[in-house]
């Protein structure tokens, strides 16, 4: 069980990474990625309802969708379930824990209807996960969004001082780095455990 | 047929109980907002510039009411706005002391002497850190306007390569004195009209020899001062507002001009 674990946290983080190697969640990636603080918080908030998310879905599929043989309703019922998770999370965390509110707050509603989210969850009824492992597939996840915003962020801080052509500054230098950085991510693709 | 019932009734089902969920949550999480909390955060001016040193105006209202923060923090809305804050909270306003930004440096393109030509991106924060900028002098104003860009209120501008603060716009919010790399831009109580325009703690002949307007540390200001207000600390004078009556005889006096003393 424990090398399982570590294959699926190795392809989370690494060869299958959601943002680099995917294409899932390009939209936060690019959106929240100017500084590491805001990068991490971030992070921080997809990895938290990537595993919350995780954990629900799993359960409507194994007891609501498979047994009335309704499997295609998977998207729907996923969307739903997450965006309703999210804000009831919110504001469970609002009133009894500020201080996590405040770092992740803004944040939360922003990834309720993303696709990484959704994917995460979509992921684990096709790789057929048990429980624990649809729960640690979404968290790892989450986790290597978070390693890819939080290094983009760190480079695009860096390249914002740099006598770059304006031409390519902001957004286009922007695409580049990602460009770059998910080249540097296929390195990791031949490996297989 | 009962499989389209069946989809509608899971998917409407899983709705349904989400929204009464949401319902009941909203009224079980409900947080206590303070009213005058949200008639505080009207009144204040809504800029957001952080130089109340809360987050924004937002974070500043909620200290006010929660934290009992001190009403008359607003350098933007200044008097009037401590004003309305204290009717709001019901306490004594306190005394505004009305600041401005200042920058500290007149080595404008014809005093100042440049060590290379640079020709990098427009920004002050990128040049300095070629060899800390253009100018031969250390402390010495770049001219590239990066207090300008981070000026929300269009108070400053470039001047024959010195930045310099149209204190009619200014509203000491500080985005300036963060941005300048060269930190050479200061609060300065905005009652008092003379401001020393150099910083440059090297000796009087290097300063002599890369900049016509630098401050030598000669001290004649220092005798001509009948408050003792002005000294020359680290090879540059510093006056002392706290003693300072204003006279102006101490830009008057300097052979440098090197005080500056703002026109009435």
């Amino acid at each position: 069980m424990a090398k399982e674990i570590i294959a699926i946290l190795l392809s989370a983080l690494l060869t299958e990474n959601f943002v680099m190697v995917k294409f899932y969640g390009i939209c936060p990636f690019l959106g929240v990625s100017k500084k590491t603080d805001t990068a991490i918080g971030m992070g921080m908030a997809v990895t938290f309802v990537m595993g919350i998310a995780s954990l629900f879905t799993y359960l409507a599929n194994t007891y609501l969708l498979v047994p009335f043989g309704l499997e295609y309703l998977q998207t729907i019922l996923f969307i739903l379930i997450i965006a309703g998770l999210v804000q009831l999370v919110e504001m469970f965390v609002k009133k009894s824990i500020p201080p996590l509110y405040n770092a992740l707050g803004i944040y939360l509603p922003l990834i309720t209807t993303n696709c990484a989210v959704l994917s995460s969850a979509l992921l684990n009824v096709q790789n057929n996960y048990n429980l624990l492992y649809s729960v640690l597939f979404g968290v790892f996840a989450g986790l290597g969004f978070t390693l890819a915003i939080v290094l983009m962020a760190g480079i695009r801080e860096y390249i914002d001082e740099k006598a770059i052509p304006e031409s390519f500054r902001g957004f286009p230098i922007a695409l580049l780095t990602a460009g770059l950085m998910a080249i540097g991510f296929m390195g990791f693709s031949g490996f297989s455990i | 047929m009962t499989g389209i019932i069946l989809a509608v009734s899971v998917v409407g089902g899983t709705g349904l109980l989400f929204g009464i969920l949401l319902a009941a949550a909203s009224f079980v999480f409900e947080v206590d907002t303070d009213e005058r909390a949200e008639k505080i955060l009207e009144a204040l001016p809504g800029a957001n510039c952080g130089a109340c040193g809360y987050a924004g105006c937002s974070a500043y209202a909620e200290a006010i009411v929660k934290d009992g923060a001190p009403v008359n923090c607003c350098s933007v809305g200044k008097a009037p706005v401590a004003q309305r804050l204290s009717e709001i909270m019901g306490v004594d306003a306190g005394e505004v002391v009305e600041m401005v930004a200042r920058v500290a440096c007149g080595g404008d393109c014809n005093s100042a002497v440049y060590k290379y030509e640079y020709e990098g991106v427009r920004e002050c924060t990128a040049e300095v850190r070629l060899g800390g900028g253009a100018k031969e002098c250390p402390s010495g104003c770049l001219g590239l306007g990066s207090c300008t860009r981070a000026c929300r209120f269009g108070a400053i501008s470039i001047k024959n390569g010195v930045a310099v603060v149209d204190e009619e716009k200014c509203t000491a919010c500080g985005q300036c004195l963060k941005i300048c790399p060269k930190g050479i831009i200061h609060f300065v109580p905005k009652e008092f009209n003379q401001w020393v325009v150099c910083q440059n703690p090297e000796n009087g002949k290097t300063v002599n020899q890369y900049c016509k307007a630098g401050c030598i540390g000669c001290g004649i200001c220092e005798k001509n001062c009948p408050f003792d207000a002005i000294h020359v600390e680290d090879n540059y004078a510093v006056i002392d507002y706290s003693k300072c009556r204003n006279c102006g005889l101490c830009a008057k006096k300097c052979p440098r001009h090197a005080i500056y003393l703002r026109e009435k």
